[in-house]
């Protein structure tokens, strides 16, 4: 089997394919994935996107080789190779732990895949590397000796030397602080479309995943729920987990009172609410719409109706937070859950406060129906912890940040 | 964010404290009493005895200070085959418990980590030993290999051993009595290290090409150094001193007598206490020796 993988000896010329057919991993008493189909082309930035335990890290320790799928084929470039060990696949992981080896020097820890695989100028390489990711002038150091976004760069600078076929990113910015993210965020974007490599990034952070992925693919209970474009994603989401996970969502769920050729009508608690057809994923029974807070207009008078115009109200607004940029309002509506507006702060005098009456409406063809119930619970799943990588990568920051104040 | 600056102010606190407090020297003291007490004062006293000199016409073993430094020469040139066997056997003892422990340690600290329980039991088995008498322990290896025991039989059966002779009494017999006395000396500092290696590491030495004995030679073993170093002194610097395994009474014969048997042989036996302090004082200047050329070799000074 192992003559049929690509050999770790030759640099990948660019990305190469990425396919998962029907891959699933059970572990002692549960299981993690279920029948995955994935298919990721050659040069693409690829986003799985999921929550704790959603089977999105061990998606990606299946295609390094460090775990064994119960049942199913990983494909690279054409190539299975299911049954070939880590070291003999043409995939290098940038871990979330970044894992740089503490008894080696920065420049021992780059050039180490380079010599496992015999190449002759794996200094030189290993300082290109370096370079690349502005860290070659600390090369002669310990990694304990650098920062935490100084051991990210390093931890990226070692994978992207080898030029694997397949790059994966398991949560790599995790133990970073915002401003270092967003640079780190720039840094991968700019050296993804300078090597052409293909990326696959795994993170449980939504707008991570939204900035710098080309595809997105959002991943719960070991199977992927939707995916797509990320605008794609968010102005049309297809599930009730999707619609909360990826941004918020307001969703009413109610029977299909009317049809035409373009839209639907769904009875929401006694208010009408038009959902055109080609945005809904089902267009008869008992269907769940939504729209995302922004989409939403308040007002203090009652809106006149009009065609293509969705009205409810008036409701009570029960929370108001300022946040510059915009301002979140909750607003209790009789008969339905409580209803997220974010309003642009474009104007002092339309600040509502909180006790206020207001009504709410959006256009129609901002509505979204979903292909399942929206059972979810309204916000829950959006801040869900990953409890192991996150808590790992908030005591590495801790104690990053604390090494980094000492010196 | 505010916390972990907090706690770092802290630390900072805690070491300008820790530089100016007097408390930290009175605190000191006891441990200090303690060395001078019994380090320095018996270090001095040995040294003293190393040159005493025979008082003429005395009684036997009656000895008075002198500056005799010809003691030197003069166990050096009776016992220096004893002091080179002594290191060579605590060599290769240190050699094999490293080869066994090595093992058993990977074994404990890795492979059992999933299993807390077997884990436990399993260290529990490598300390049990020392809830026996070491005399006894070596005197049982004794029986073992006896002429009429059971390995001696085996070794006679397939001519290994020809007839009439004894597996006690030879170098293999004093080795293995040294290796199997200081295997869980190796065997715990090696346990100590490997038990809190980052497993992830050997998978990222795993996912940058490296096939499973490399991952071992380039990650493993170096993050594994400080236990081996440990281990290693642990074991070399009491087996070379050890009279019990080589004492003919136990495991050994004239043929494998090592520095501490001498040592014991001069005190005890022949009452020639100058001597023994000599030999004592060789002794500790080689391992001494041996020690720092072995840490610095290593170069594992910033593991330790």
């Amino acid at each position: 089997m192992s003559n049929s993988a690509v050999s770790p000896r030759e640099f990948a010329e660019a990305g190469a394919d990425l396919e998962l057919v029907g891959i699933t991993k059970r572990f002692p008493g549960f299981t993690a994935i279920d029948d995955l189909d994935l298919t990721i082309p050659a040069g693409s930035f690829f986003a799985l996107l999921g929550p704790s335990g959603c089977g999105k890290t061990t998606t990606l320790r299946l295609i390094a080789g460090l775990e064994e799928p119960t049942d199913g084929r990983i494909l690279i470039g054409g190539k299975d190779v299911t049954d070939t060990k880590a070291y003999q696949r043409p995939v290098n992981t940038v871990f979330q732990s970044y894992a740089l080896f503490p008894h080696m020097t920065i420049i021992e820890n780059v050039a180490f895949g380079l010599k496992r695989r015999g190449v002759k100028d794996a200094q030189k390489l290993a300082h290109a590397a370096l370079q690349l990711v502005e860290l070659d002038h600390v090369s002669s150091r310990r990694p304990s000796q650098l920062s935490g976004g100084q051991q990210q760069r390093v931890a990226l600078a070692r994978a992207v030397v080898n030029r694997p076929a397949l790059l994966l990113l398991d949560e790599p910015l995790g133990a970073l602080d915002l401003k270092l993210r967003r640079q780190m965020q720039v840094e991968l974007k700019d050296i993804q479309s300078e090597v052409g490599l293909t990326f696959l990034h795994v993170t449980h952070d939504q707008e991570e995943a939204m900035t710098m992925a080309d595809t997105v693919a959002v991943m719960n209970k070991g199977k992927i729920e939707q995916m797509g474009a990320p605008q794609e994603l968010y102005e049309l989401p297809r599930t009730a987990f999707v619609a909360t996970f990826l941004g918020q969502s307001n969703l009413f769920t109610g029977e299909v009172v009317s049809s035409n050729a373009e839209s639907v009508t769904v009875d929401s608690q006694g208010a009408p609410i038009v959902v055109p057809k080609d945005r809904a994923a089902r267009h008869s029974g008992t269907i769940t719409v939504g729209v995302r807070p922004e989409k939403v207009t308040l007002s203090t008078g009652a809106v006149a109706e009009s065609a293509g115009t969705n009205i409810l109200g008036p409701g009570r607004i029960t929370d108001v937070s300022f946040s510059g940029v915009s301002t979140q309002y909750e607003i209790a509506l009789p008969g339905h859950s409580t209803i997220t507006v974010f309003e642009q702060n474009t104007s002092i005098s339309r600040m509502h406060r909180d006790g206020d009456e207001v009504w709410l409406s959006w256009s129609a063809e901002h509505t979204f129906g979903l292909a399942d119930e929206g059972d979810v619970e309204h916000d829950a799943p959006r801040f869900v912890d990953d409890t192991p990588t996150t808590s790992i990568a908030t005591r590495r920051r801790a104690q990053l940040k604390a090494e980094l104040e000492e010196g | 964010m505010a916390f972990t600056a907090f706690s770092a102010a802290e630390q900072k606190v805690d070491e300008s404290a820790r530089k100016r407090s007097p408390i930290a020297l009175f605190l000191l003291l006891p441990g200090v009493l303690f060395l001078v007490l019994f380090f320095v004062t018996p270090l001095i006293s040995l040294v003293l005895t190393s040159l005493q000199e025979p008082v003429p016409g005395g009684f036997f073993g009656e000895y008075r200070q002198a500056l005799n430094w010809q003691n030197y020469v003069f166990v050096l040139e009776t016992y220096g085959v004893q002091a080179a066997r002594a290191f060579g056997y605590a060599a290769l003892a240190s050699l094999f418990a490293l080869l066994i422990g090595f093992p058993l340690a990977y074994f404990i600290g890795i492979t059992l980590r999933r299993f807390p329980l077997l884990q436990a039991l399993a260290l529990v088995l490598v300390i049990a030993p020392f809830f026996i008498s070491f005399l006894l322990r070596t005197l049982a290896w004794k029986q073992i290999f006896a002429i009429e025991g059971p390995v001696a039989g085996l070794a006679n059966a397939i001519g290994l051993l020809g007839p009439g002779e004894s597996i006690t009494g030879t170098a293999f017999s004093v080795v293995f009595g040294l290796t199997y006395n200081f295997i869980p000396f190796m065997t715990l500092p090696i346990y100590a290290t490997l038990e809190r290696l980052d497993l992830r590491l050997v998978e990222a030495g795993g996912d940058l090409y490296a096939n499973p004995a490399t991952v071992f030679r380039t990650v493993t073993l170096p993050l594994a150094a400080p236990g081996v170093i440990s281990g290693t002194l642990l074991t070399f610097i009491p087996a070379s001193g050890d009279y019990i395994n080589a004492s003919r009474d136990f495991l050994g014969s004239t043929e494998t007598a090592m520095i501490g048997t001498v040592i014991e042989a001069n005190f005890l036996v022949l009452q020639n206490y100058p001597a023994a302090a000599a030999l004592s004082i060789v002794l500790m200047a080689v391992i001494l020796v041996l020690v720092a050329i072995y840490v610095k070799r290593s170069g594992t000074e910033d593991l330790l």
